[in-house]
This record gives C-alpha cells, structure tokens and sequence, in this order.
C-alpha cells in the first residue's frame, strides 16, 4: 500500500493526488488549533530538506466537523495522525475519532522535532492511546534514538497494532549570506533523500525486534526505494518529501517498482517483502 | 496535476539575470503573475518562478542565479529537458483603469507578460546597479531608477499599481497605495499547497502564499 507521509499533502486542496495512494494520512491533529512556526518554514540542503511547520492544523474540534466530512467524499481511506502535548491529550483525540467510520487508523505522531515533546515516552502515549480508541494505532517513532527497535518493541507491548518509520530528525541549515540559521525557528526536521539510509536502517531494526506491521518512510523518490524498504522489512510505505517536487510521483512509482519486480523474476511486490533479512518471505496480508 | 517535461530553447543573460525560454507544449501560460514550479538540475526541490513572457510556442522566465537551485537552472543548454508544473496560484486583476507596473530588482520577472496583457502601460522599476537595470529592456514603456533614489519615488497619486520586487518595497507601496495589487514571495517546497512551508501573515493569520496568493491586495 503507498500512503503519503502525514504533513506532505492536503488532500483537500489537491483531491486528485490523495486518489492517487492507497490511504490519505492526514496533517497531524492536536486538541487544540496551532498556527504553526514562524516563517521561515522551509529549506532545502543538499541532499533533503528541512522543515519546521510546527503542526499547524485547526484542532480537532473543526477538524472533525470541518475536514473529515470533506476528506470522506474523496472516497480513499483515511489515517488520522494524532499529537499532542501529553499523553492524555493524544488518548482525549483518539477517543474522539473512536466513532468516526471514516478514519480507517490512527497514527500516533510521538516523534515531531519542531515542537517540545511530551514527557511520556512513547510507550506511554500508545498504552494511554490504546485505552481510548479501537482503531488501529499506529506508532509514527523517530530514528534519533539509541535503539530504534527497543523503542518499537515497548510500543508493541503498549498496544500499537503497527509502526511507522521513520519521522523526520532534527537538522540545521545556515544562510549562505549571513551564517544565521536559514529557518526562523531554528533547526528544523530533515527529509529527503538523505534521511533513507538512516530510515531503511530502522525499518530492518524493528521488523526483526517486533511482529508488527510496518510503513516504512523516508526519502522514498523512486521504485527502487519502494523496493528496499519492502525488503527491509515495511508491508507499506509512504511518500513525503518526493510529492513536493513532483505531485505525479505515485503513478510514476508504482511504474518504476513494476520494471523493479520484473527485472528480478518477482510476480509481485509481497514476493520481496522482508528478503533482506533472508528468511522465507511472508505473503502481505493487505 | 501533471508534470510536463520540457525543452530549453534558450538561456540568455539580461545584466545579471538570465532568461530561460522553455518549449510551451500544450502548457497553459496562466494570467499574469501566476507561477510555475521549474525543475531544478541536481537538486531536491524544484523552484517557483513567475512567467515573464509567453512568446509564441515558448514560455519564458526571469531568473537570478543567487543560489544552488536557481544557478543549476541557468546553467541549462537549448535541448535539455527539465520538468515543468504549473501555473499555479492567484495571479493579479487586469481589470484596472489606470495601471502603473512597479517592479524592483528580480521582481520585474512578471511585469512584462502582465505589461502585455493591460496594453503595455506605464511602468517605473528600481534596481541597484546599471547592470541589473539592463533588465528593465523588457518592460515596455518603463521609467527607470538605480539606488540611492527608490522606485517608490516615481509612483503619482491616482494610479492603481500592480506591483512585485523586495518585501520592503513591497511595505513601501503599501504604505502609499492601499488599494494596490502586490506579488509577495516566500520559500516554497511544492507551490501547490502541500507543503505548508509558504505560509505568511494574512489578515492577521498565517496561511499558504501558493494557495492565497501570490499576488494579495495591499490592504
């Protein structure tokens, strides 16, 4: 399944590119309405780019009454990505989706760089999380941590039904002119290309420490990194920074990755999935 | 939404900046100070440009080479391809009486497709050298001024300005017209709305340059 990265689209301003995937996750919803950082927001390096938006979104009150009627007349599965400030606020949005048939799953953004983090651990959101809702839930972890798969395996145990892998890690960018940091809050999240390695490398992490599904995301451009990141172990994977440069990229990879499957002998892409791992490959359930 | 790939036909130095002319294809050239997304050789992310000319069968950009992205993008030779979306956003109301073009530096980049569409009107630019004022060759009909005097030295009372350059003169001319029409810019990643990166002060709130504008009215 190719999903989009949370925070990568609009499916409202662009519907056609949200038909596109699979499933359409949504810009991360908090308790309350956030305008975001102050500009700037963006900026590009050399192999990625940094951001820090800092979850703008209206809050989940207008969201719910708002956005996810329109983003259910798009007719494409919807993920929900959920933050908040403490564990009590992510399990207070959780319980409010709970009864909204429109949202397919639920991905808990534990890991954003551009906000202060709640004090729970992860493990501690999801076990909050867990009590409040039966939607799949969907851990969203960063990889600027000693050991990725520790992190995953406590959120299994918490009661996340997958993971996904990876948010963006913290980066900094200074002006060419002035040696100032090129964004206004700071550092930002970096994305792109340069963040695969380090994603692929949690995504072969956490499928061999946890039995859990997993999107596997992080400078995806091509079907090749589709690829890799099914044999690295992901059932899904998510485009991010790939859909700013080129809106079409869904439709130009899932032609990429037919050449990549045929190329290698493979009728289809569950035949890849967790290979890099040499074992018998498991047929993807979805 | 779909990319096009594109052939460079030319990349012509104007004083310090260079005009890529682009095969127009089937591209529509969109209205005055809509903006294009251009592919960027070598880099992650493409580069917002507004349409400075639509010759025939062409679609042509004004673009200063101050960085990797934009660089890349002169440097290209006639027959490359580079891919193309777009246009994009709000452009500006030709719907005006007496329109008077103001431009400043790199922000002449709109004026001369927009100067065609209102009947080549009068213009004033600002630049801060001779040499980037070379750009001022095309924009018809044009007063031209180099620092230290200031373009918004040669704006008269009783004109409806459609304006584009740097933010403070962007402040200036709001200052003196309240009714103008100005095209803002800010760094953005996908120039579609996807990306939450464009977003500035609009009306007391923060929202997306590539959706609201990036042409917004003065007051």
């Amino acid at each position: 399944m190719l999903l989009n990265a949370s925070g990568c689209l609009d499916a409202l301003t662009t519907p056609e590119v949200a038909r596109s995937l699979d499933a359409f996750v949504t810009k991360t919803v908090t308790p309350l309405p956030r305008d975001g950082n102050a500009p700037v927001r963006i900026a590009e390096t050399d192999v990625g780019m940094l951001n820090s938006i800092g979850l703008a979104n209206p809050g989940i009150d207008l969201f719910l009454s708002r956005s996810l009627p329109r983003l259910a007349k798009l007719e494409v599965p919807i993920w929900v990505s959920v933050g908040g400030f403490a564990a009590d606020e992510y399990a207070e949005i959780c319980s409010r989706l709970d009864d909204q048939a429109e949202v397919a799953a639920i991905e808990l953004n534990v890991s954003c760089p551009n906000v202060d983090s709640a004090a729970q651990s992860a493990a501690q959101i999801v076990a909050t999380a867990r009590l409040a809702t039966r939607k799949q839930l969907w851990a969203k972890l960063s990889p600027a941590v000693p050991e990725i798969a520790e992190v995953g395996r406590a959120a299994q145990e918490a009661g996340a039904d997958g993971l996904s892998l990876v948010n963006t890690i913290r980066g900094l960018k200074l002006d060419d002119r002035t040696l100032e940091p090129a964004l206004g809050p700071g550092a930002g999240g970096l994305s792109g290309p340069a963040l695969k390695p380090i994603a692929l490398a949690a995504v072969h992490a956490c499928y061999r420490a946890t039995a859990l599904p997993i999107v596997g995301m992080g400078g995806v451009q091509t079907g090749r990194d589709v690829l890799d990141f099914v044999a690295a172990g992901a059932q899904h994977v998510a485009l991010g920074t790939v859909l700013f440069a080129d809106p079409d990229a869904p439709s130009r990879i899932r032609d990429e990755l037919a050449v990549e499957l045929e190329a290698r002998g493979l009728r289809q892409l569950a035949d890849a999935h967790a290979v890099a791992h040499g074992a018998p490959s498991p047929v993807l359930t979805t | 939404m779909r990319r096009e790939r594109r052939s460079v036909v030319a990349n012509e130095p104007v004083g310090p900046y260079t005009l890529l002319r682009v095969e127009r294809g089937a591209l529509d050239p969109g209205v005055p100070g809509q903006f294009f997304m251009l592919e960027a050789p070598g880099r992650v992310l493409p580069r917002a440009m507004s349409l400075c000319l639509a010759p025939a069968r062409e679609l042509a950009f004004l673009i200063d080479p101050i960085g990797p992205g934009t660089r890349s993008l002169c440097a290209l030779e006639p027959g490359e391809v580079l891919a193309i979306f777009g246009p994009l956003g709000n452009g500006f109301r030709v719907d005006v009486e007496r329109p008077l073009l103001v431009g400043g530096g790199i922000g002449v980049a709109p004026l001369p497709y927009l100067s065609e569409a209102l009947g080549r009107p009068a213009a004033v630019l600002g630049f801060r050298s001779d040499w980037h004022a070379e750009a001022a060759e095309l924009v018809p009909n044009a007063r031209v001024c180099v620092e230290p005097t200031l373009v918004t030295e040669l704006i008269p009372d009783g004109v409806d300005v459609l304006a584009c350059g740097p933010e403070p003169m962007l402040e200036a001319v709001r200052r003196l017209a309240s009714d103008a029409q100005l095209a803002w810019e800010a760094p953005m990643a996908c120039g579609y709305g996807a990306c939450y990166g464009c977003a500035v002060e609009i009306g007391g709130e923060l929202k997306r340059l590539c959706v609201e504008g990036p042409v917004l009215n003065a007051a």
